[in-house]
């Protein structure tokens, strides 16, 4: 672990991020690309829920990586509380608008295909719910990295909400097996396999990986901005010093 | 584009509007990240080039 820590320092990450940010850019658009012409011109309306199952290429991934981002997020928080690790809470803050706007995403096109299919939008049922209680934990998380200036001292307050949030995650995934609800079971990442015809199932799944590189190369983007702006910050802070000193040696000469 | 509407069916405006909404969210979250990224660049670089953070020695703090 201590080797794999000291790898992940942040000038070691801005050197890789940059080699390694624009193929994961060209791979997400490829993949984004084929993904989309399967799922709008390949893949056939489903037997039942006719051409509103195209709704599913985007609305399902979505779903996926607002979980996985603040599964990410809870790691990250655990290596800024344990290991006090300095990429750990950048990490973590460049995570939250990406997993914040997957779960609106999941949400917007989730209504979206409920009303011709259930005939409403919105039903407090377990699943629905649980994804808004996601989306509104995101917003808490980035109003508090907004609330605190001091960057360590918000990044401690933000991984222990982070960490208490993550209770949220296994609901949603179980929320369809716990409760009765309106939404459906899982039908790809499940026991015994997934139920989906391979015609719908590959198209989705290439979606999803071209959907997480995306996420992934924001992300990289994100800390990087998020690294640069906490050296800006440093340097500013300096140079107000510097600048203070100077103004106090002329005052005393 | 009308033809692929109409192979839609009725449910084409949900459809249509679920793509464009996922797309809107995520290309304003693309601008944003880029906008935000290449804001610190220059701010990062202004500094720098005034030479903030260099001890008299040469070097970096």
């Amino acid at each position: 672990m201590a080797s794999l820590i000291d790898l992940a320092n942040p000038t070691r990450f801005m050197r890789f991020s940059a080699v390694l940010l624009p193929w994961f850019a060209a791979a997400a658009a490829v993949l984004l690309a084929v993904g989309l012409y399967l799922a709008w011109f390949v893949a056939p309306a489903d037997y039942q829920q006719g051409e509103t199952i195209r709704i599913m290429f985007i609305h399902v991934p979505a779903a996926w990586l607002a979980m996985m981002f603040y599964s990410m997020m809870a790691v990250s928080a655990l290596g800024t509380l344990v290991w006090r690790h300095p990429l750990a809470d950048v990490a973590q803050k460049a995570a939250a608008p990406i997993g914040a706007c997957f779960a609106l995403v999941c949400l917007i096109t989730g209504a979206l295909w409920g009303k011709p299919m259930w005939g409403t939008y919105w039903v407090w049922d377990a699943r629905l719910t649980s994804v808004l209680v996601l989306l509104l934990i995101y917003l808490g998380i980035i109003a508090l990295w907004r609330v605190l200036d001091e960057p360590l001292r918000a990044a401690r307050a933000v991984a222990i909400l982070t960490l208490v949030g993550f209770v949220n995650v296994p609901i949603i995934k179980f929320s369809v097996d716990w409760w009765n609800t309106l939404h459906q079971p899982s039908s790809v990442l499940r026991m015994g396999g997934p139920t989906i015809h391979p015609s719908m199932l590959w198209p989705l799944l290439i979606l999803a990986i071209g959907f997480t590189l995306f996420a992934l190369a924001l992300h990289m983007l994100g800390m990087r901005a998020e690294i640069m702006r906490r050296r800006v910050r440093t340097l500013t802070i300096l140079e107000a010093e510097r600048l203070d000193r100077l103004a106090a040696q002329g005052a005393a000469a | 584009m009308s033809g692929l509407i109409d192979s839609l069916g009725p449910h084409a405006g949900f459809i249509l509007v679920s793509y464009g909404a996922a797309a809107l969210v995520l290309l304003g979250l693309t601008l944003a990240t880029l906008r935000d990224h290449a804001a610190q660049k220059r701010a990062l670089d202004a500094l720098e080039q005034r030479g903030a953070g260099r001890r008299r020695d040469g070097t970096t703090s």
